[in-house]
């Protein structure tokens, strides 16, 4: 069936929680076992702290996690991805991304708040527990994933920056090095790339700041060491490798809105009811499936309504695409 | 060019030809065209018909540059076939892949995407010159007649190439190689019929 495809998914496609976490569990496992035997093997050769260092994130479960949906694998998401400063082709990030330094990382927060801060990666990663927060992905481009994030909500970060009541938006500007991102000049954007989003956004619980994913640190392709994640925005909106939080009076300039306004709004909800304007928004393709099984509903909000609708009551959602 | 050696390219030419499709099938029914194979589909057999257009508009030119490859002419017309077939593969994708056999959806598509427009344009430009590619066709319209017919081909070119550019993102350049391609096969016609118009002359004089 190529159409009108319900978004419910049979039971058989679905990862039960309990599955997701004796995956993740298996995963600890094994990477244990295998800095183990690693440990075992060159004991003699690198310090005993080296061979036990482990990348992965302890996390803890999040009641705002999606349920109900089968995961898009690791593969996909580590080798589908638009990230135009390694390239233009989905499989380009992942094979020219490994130059990205994510340490040391720092992010800085300007504009209208208290004082000016800056935040080291490693503080960042220990100012709160970090949760398994499994998301619908919907690009602008129709297709979507599903992808268990590691982070906490970007609120806890702004409650700390002590925005000024002036700051009604809020800015991420993302690393940029020409020297590093080679291929940045494969495409005309004005670099560095920017997101932003309406202060209220910025503080809903579900605007998550990622910094793993499949209880891992985030791969470099994937926006490492520090991302946005906006669920119920177009892809483009949730920022990779964030270096800047600027809080601002104004509707920020942010890159795709610039580079097309008719095709990209600030707002940049998923929205089925309003059309690209080269392609229908009202299915979307689910990455990592054979061609014949692909096609969605795409959901109001990408399914989050019942928690962001409420912001935007009143709106004229076709004017404020 | 001996029979022969005539029916080995010809051979072989099918084989490279009907490469990207058997590709496509075995990677269509083994699950192994990548994570988005919708898209998959619909771009290599897109890219697949420029290069084939590419191909075959490259074939009169330098038979006119190197007299020595004039027999390349024989095989033009099965060039020129096979991208209108991957022409049709890729028509398909969007007619039972992205619209899911909805008139509506594809009506909306054509009359308001100009990509979609720019597609539909030289997909119908191609269809007269398949038609008319036997000789039955040839000997009824005349050798002039076809001639002129088939100078539509420069047409259904440019408006592959712009379909490729409305389709790509603001700012992407990824359609530049071909747009230069077809830019040079296109350009080299009126160029060579100078040069060559004015050796004849200074020969005659």
């Amino acid at each position: 069936m190529l159409i009108g495809k319900p978004p419910d998914i049979p039971s058989s496609e679905i990862t039960p929680q309990n599955v997701y976490r004796e995956y993740l569990d298996r995963r600890r496992f094994i990477k244990t076992a295998a800095a183990a035997g690693a440990a075992a093997l060159t004991a003699d050769l690198i310090a005993p702290r080296a061979a036990f260092a482990d990348t992965g994130l302890k996390t803890v479960p999040s009641p705002l996690s999606t349920t109900g949906e089968q995961l898009t694998s690791l593969q996909d998401i580590t080798h589908y991805n638009n990230f135009y400063e390694f390239g233009v082709d989905k499989s380009d990030p992942a094979k020219n991304a490994s130059g990205l330094p994510t340490r040391p990382w720092s992010i800085s927060v300007e504009g209208k708040v208290a004082k000016p801060l800056t935040f080291d990666i490693d503080q960042l990663l220990k100012l709160r527990p970090l949760e398994d927060r499994v998301y619908r992905h919907r690009c602008v481009e129709a297709w979507s994933m599903v992808i268990p994030w590691v982070g906490y909500s970007l609120s806890e970060l702004i409650k700390l920056c002590n925005p000024q009541p002036s700051a009604k938006f809020v800015q991420f500007v993302s690393y940029f090095s020409s020297k590093v991102e080679k291929w940045s000049g494969e495409s005309q954007i004005f670099w560095p790339y920017a997101e932003g989003l309406r202060m209220d956004e910025a503080m809903n619980p579900l605007t998550l700041l990622a910094f793993g994913l499949y209880e891992d640190v985030l791969p470099n392709q994937d926006g490492a060491p520090v991302r946005l994640v906006v669920p119920w925005k177009y892809g483009f909106k949730s920022a990779k490798s964030i270096v800047k939080i600027r809080f601002v009076d104004k509707m920020p300039d942010t890159t795709w809105s610039a580079m097309a306004p008719s095709e990209y709004g600030f707002y940049s909800n998923v929205n089925p009811n309003v059309d690209h304007p080269r392609w229908s928004q009202k299915r979307e393709r689910r990455i990592g499936l054979p061609f014949y099984d692909q096609w969605r509903t795409t959901l109001m909000f990408n399914g989050y309504s019942d928690q962001v609708a409420s912001m935007y009551s009143g709106m004229d959602l076709k004017k404020f695409f | 060019m001996s029979r022969k050696t005539i029916i080995i390219f010809k051979t072989l030419t099918w084989i490279a030809c009907l490469a990207p499709a058997a590709w496509l099938t075995w990677g269509a029914i083994t699950n192994n065209l990548g994570p988005d194979p919708t898209a998959k589909l619909a771009f290599a057999t897109g890219l697949a018909t420029l290069r084939l257009l590419a191909i075959t508009l490259a074939i009169s030119p330098v038979r006119k540059l190197i007299p020595r490859l004039a027999w390349l002419i024989r095989f033009r017309r099965l060039l020129g076939l096979f991208a209108f077939f991957y022409a049709t593969l890729h028509m398909l994708t969007w007619v039972a892949l992205y619209s899911g056999f909805d008139v509506h959806a594809m009506l909306i598509d054509v009359t308001r995407r100009r990509f979609i427009m720019a597609g539909a344009a030289a997909y119908l430009l191609l269809l007269p010159l398949a038609l008319t590619s036997t000789n039955w066709a040839i000997r009824k319209l005349g050798g002039r007649n076809w001639n002129l017919l088939h100078k539509l081909i420069y047409l259904a070119a440019i408006c592959g190439v712009v379909h490729y550019w409305w389709q790509v993102k603001t700012g992407v350049l990824k359609p530049l190689d071909m747009t230069i391609v077809f830019a040079v096969l296109l350009l080299a016609r009126p160029v060579i019929a100078l040069a060559q118009g004015r050796k004849t002359r200074s020969a005659a004089a």
